[in-house]
């Protein structure tokens, strides 16, 4: 019995191993692919260890043409994102949390459609809306794109959060003396905080990965997948490999540091 | 204290009682009028939904009034040219071949990668930190990944020359099934993560006692997860999968980065026409089929999934 | 003189088809302790909350020390409250919580100090000030909301259930304990509860509630002696009054009870009742029995025999009647055994058989 059972914890180590595998070397590849010399890259087959660890691709890569202006405007798209979402969606969730209000129905619903419906092709008439008024391309358009596609997330979200903080403590507040507005400052707003971070991490990330949209509706000011995208059938493989090494790092920071709320998010945490 | 009256009796110590006999009653006062207000959650979802509508509801209009208008007034010749456009009917092909195949090969996966940690093996949080970074790449990174694994001279084929084989061409425009391949290989790896938590999550809301009692009354594993993981997962599965297809019709920059226009799909095609071509009214009809497409699609399985109401019970 | 008037309360919530409070007015009197008892659904604790200001009536006025307080939100009220889940910040220290009400009201900070750290040592809190109340026990947590309810020093006091979430033995030793601060502190005090022992023990009055209204009002013994009405002898005491159905009869020797086949004299005011059917009702522990057959008393058939320590509780057989009586602790009796059941008049109580009411001209 005890042999088959170990068989079984080797088998489903191996297993895990497997697809830890799958997901986890191709990121080393290309993190290998943009710290090796332009040298090492131009020959073959390629090294599979890192043999010759050159930050030489990685320079090249930000001192193309637009490169660190992306890298600015994708940072400043990415906060001014945050942002207003979070100016927009946050008192949104609080209501749904704390209201039952006649259209309640319908808000969600509608929230979900624009959530499941791909807004992103919306930004070929987007751009045409932008132009008349004016703000085509621009950082101020890409924001309020990525608003649009973060604020569904961030409300339903920031309302979960809200439904956690129990109203009794808004109330125990307001008996004691606090105006509503005080409560949900001191009160509430404390005890949703780390939720609130979270839907704003998702947010910004979200704005860091989009590429479409943000290709689409800016020709001078771009965002790091924007450029990048612009200038793949032009560029080196190099340049791409860099490219993507630098899309990706954030997306590793961010998990990390997101590990626990993903599941809070949805369920509890992995035990 | 209660006042004293018809049907109502002091008794000693204070008690006031009702007896038997009905007491007349007083009506209550009338209403304070109270100043009307804005009622406070409408002025705090009012922001989103002007954003969304403006948005959202907007923009679509615009879009089908591009499609439908030049220079001269409302005319169909856009719409004839996307249709006419050698590259339209392969990226509609494409796109629904790329569901087709992706959806049960993600769904599959995720739930099989679900199982596994549910079995609480060792290093379980190590593997559930690698397993779920992909969610945080954009579909950009994700392709340039894969490029550099599948490019003639990627990691793919110097593993390959390392062993001694023929590197192979996977990505080359004459090898429509190795593009496919890679596309699918690499969306796989990307967004098979969001399936993955969302399952993770359906699953521990299952209650750990309908598995012991199913295997304390004989069952196997496979029963187990077909009589009773796989339908509770059902709502949970449901969602994502309305999420994942509406994604995957989105496909776009993994192609993109893997294959340029060798591989065309929808979204590319909408991309193509608007940069490349310069003309926003085909782009903007090309965006406008693949909305229609989303919204026919979440309807059709939203009716194709509803789950019954007597096993909702179960 | 911080007194509470209600005038003639009425709400009934959206979508409901019977009023959560139904044309209720009372009046607890300044420094008054003064219970809301009754089942869930009773309108208790809508009451409670439409003083607090945390909801609003549909109809009718609330005063408090002569200012009405209608229209005005809560933190006007000058009102304190213990809520039944405590309420206590997360985010705050235990300093910081029971200081809050005086924080709100901009008092100087050396006087919060001062006047949290008596709240606290009067609550056995000295030692956790510093803490969060996520290191605190559920019993600590519930001296945390006391202390911040006392510390503001209003004149009025709201409590929502603050005992029904610690455990039995809490809930007992902390009654007590709660009384006393109360007395001290000297707040006109409204409190909520289901547990009718509780009531009881702390009221100076008593409201009994049901389907938002108040079936009696009084001191705890006289509602407990003399229920105005079958429920509310059904609803206090354990176990709850007796209720035997019988007819009044009168021959020349004057009324009787006829309880099924048997017979008991019934006082003299009972006359005006002759034929009616009534419903006697009688406390457990006013009953005397004996295991021996005596002349004019009740024959009744022993099902249950519960040893409770301090008493022997018997779940007996009058006729087709089922009667709790409680015995003394040394009684010895087996079941399906015959006993014999004799009330004494003066603990008799007459409600009329239909409405339930007690019956007028009734001691």
């Amino acid at each position: 019995m005890s042999a088959r059972r170990r068989r079984r914890a080797v088998l489903l180590q191996a297993a895990c191993v497997a697809v830890t595998l799958f997901m986890g070397v191709p990121l080393y590849l290309v993190t290998l692919a943009a710290l090796s010399s332009r040298e090492s890259l131009n020959r073959f087959p390629l090294p599979l260890l890192p043999t010759d660890v050159s930050t030489e691709t990685l320079r090249t890569f930000l001192s193309s043409t637009g490169i660190v202006g992306s890298f600015l405007n994708s940072l400043t798209v990415g906060l001014s994102t945050v942002v207003l979402a979070l100016l927009v969606g946050v008192p949104a969730g609080y209501a749904l949390s704390r209201y039952t209000f006649r259209g309640r129905g319908p808000y969600q619903l509608f929230l979900l459609l624009t959530r499941a419906l791909p807004i992103v092709v919306l930004s070929v008439p987007l751009a045409q809306v932008f132009l008349s008024a004016g703000l085509y391309d621009t950082t101020y358009a890409v924001t309020l794109l990525h608003t649009a596609l973060a604020l569904p997330t961030t409300v339903l979200i920031t309302a979960a959060i809200f439904l956690s903080v129990p109203r009794d403590h808004e109330e125990a507040a307001v008996i004691f003396g606090a105006t509503p507005l005080q409560a949900f400052l001191r009160i509430v707003l404390p005890q949703a905080l780390p939720g609130i971070a979270a839907a704003a991490m998702f947010a910004f990330v979200m704005s860091w990965n989009e590429v479409l949209g943000a290709a689409v509706l800016t020709l001078n000011q771009r965002t790091l997948p924007a450029q990048v995208l612009s200038t793949l059938g032009d560029s080196p493989l190099a340049f791409r490999f860099a490219g993507g090494f630098a899309l990706v790092l954030p997306a590793l920071l961010f998990i990390a540091v997101m590990r626990k709320y993903l599941l809070n998010m949805w369920g509890t945490t992995l035990r | 204290m209660l006042e004293a009256g018809p049907g109502r009796r002091h008794l000693p110590g204070g008690v006031m009682t009702l007896t038997a006999e009905p007491a007349t009653e007083t009506p209550p006062r009338a209403r304070r009028p109270r100043r009307a207000r804005v009622p406070a959650p409408l002025l705090l979802i009012g922001p989103s939904l002007v954003f969304m509508t403006a948005l959202f509801a907007w923009p679509t209009i615009v879009g089908v009034g591009q499609a439908v208008t030049g220079d001269d007034g409302p005319t169909l010749a856009y719409l004839r040219r996307m249709f006419d456009d050698p590259y339209f009917w392969p990226a509609v092909r494409y796109t629904l071949l790329l569901i087709v195949v992706l959806i049960p090969l993600q769904f599959t996966f995720a739930i099989a990668m679900a199982l596994l940690l549910r079995e609480r093996p060792r290093f379980a949080g190590f593997h559930f930190y690698v397993w779920v970074i992909p969610l945080a790449i954009s579909d950009l990174a994700a392709g340039l990944v894969w490029l550099s694994v599948f490019t003639d001279r990627g990691y793919l084929n110097s593993v390959l020359d390392h062993l001694g084989l023929d590197g192979y061409a996977w990505l080359s425009f004459q090898h429509k099934p190795t593009i496919f391949l890679a596309v699918v290989v690499a969306e796989l790896w990307r967004a098979t993560s969001l399936v993955f938590v969302i399952v993770v999550a359906g699953m521990q809301n299952i209650p750990k006692d309908y598995d012991e009692a199913a295997a304390v009354f004989g069952a196997t594993y496979w029963q187990r997860l077909r009589h009773v993981i796989l339908p509770q997962l059902r709502p949970s599965i449901q969602v994502a999968m309305i999420l994942r297809t509406i994604l995957a019709l989105q496909t776009f920059a993994v192609a993109q980065a893997l294959a340029g226009r060798d591989f065309p799909v929808l979204v590319g095609e909408t991309y193509q026409w608007y940069s490349s071509l310069q003309n926003p009214h085909v782009a903007a009809a090309i965006a406008l089929v693949v909305l229609l497409v989303s919204l026919a699609t979440s309807i059709a399985y939203l009716r194709l999934l509803r789950v019954p109401a007597g096993e909702e019970a179960r | 003189m911080a007194d509470i008037v209600i005038d003639h309360l009425v709400k009934t919530y959206p979508g409901a088809t019977t009023r959560a409070t139904d044309d209720v007015s009372l009046t607890v009197a300044d420094g008054e302790f003064l219970v809301l008892v009754g089942p869930s659904g009773c309108g208790k604790t809508t009451l409670l909350r439409m003083v607090a200001g945390l909801e609003a009536p549909d109809g009718g006025t609330i005063a408090i020390a002569g200012r009405d307080v209608t229209d005005l939100p809560a933190r006007e009220r000058r009102l304190s409250m213990v809520f039944q889940s405590y309420a206590i910040f997360p985010h705050l220290r235990v300093r910081q919580n029971i200081g809050f009400g005086l924080t709100m009201r901009k008092v100087p900070k050396d006087e919060v100090d001062r006047r949290v750290r008596e709240a606290a040592a009067v609550l056995e809190l000295t030692d956790y000030l510093d803490r969060y109340p996520a290191q605190l026990s559920g019993g600590q947590r519930q001296r945390v909301a006391v202390a911040r309810a006392i510390v503001v020093d209003a004149g009025v006091l709201l409590m929502d259930e603050p005992l029904s979430n610690l455990d039995a033995l809490l809930r007992l030793q902390f009654r007590a304990e709660l009384k006393r601060i109360v007395r001290r502190v000297g707040a006109t005090t409204l409190y909520v509860t289901h547990d009718q022992a509780e009531a009881m023990s702390l009221g100076d009055r008593v409201a009994v509630m049901r389907s938002g209204r108040i079936a009696q009002l009084g001191p705890p013994i006289e509602v407990y002696d003399h229920p105005s009405e079958r429920f509310v002898g059904g609803f206090l005491g354990a176990p709850p009054m007796n209720f035997v159905p019988a007819t009044v009869r009168v021959n020349g020797a004057g009324p009787s009870l006829h309880i099924g086949e048997q017979v008991l004299p019934a006082p003299e005011h009972l006359d005006p009742y002759r034929d009616r059917a009534v419903l006697l009702g009688v406390r457990a522990e006013n009953l005397e029995v004996a295991t021996v057959q005596q002349p004019g008393w009740l024959t009744a058939r022993v099902e249950v025999v519960e040893p409770t320590g301090a008493s022997v509780l018997l779940t007996v057989r009058l006729g087709e009647h089922e009667v709790k009586v409680q015995a003394p602790p040394t009684f010895r009796v087996e079941p399906d055994s015959a006993v014999w059941l004799r009330p004494p008049v003066q603990s008799l109580r007459f409600y009329d058989a239909e409405t339930g009411l007690v019956l007028a001209g009734a001691a």
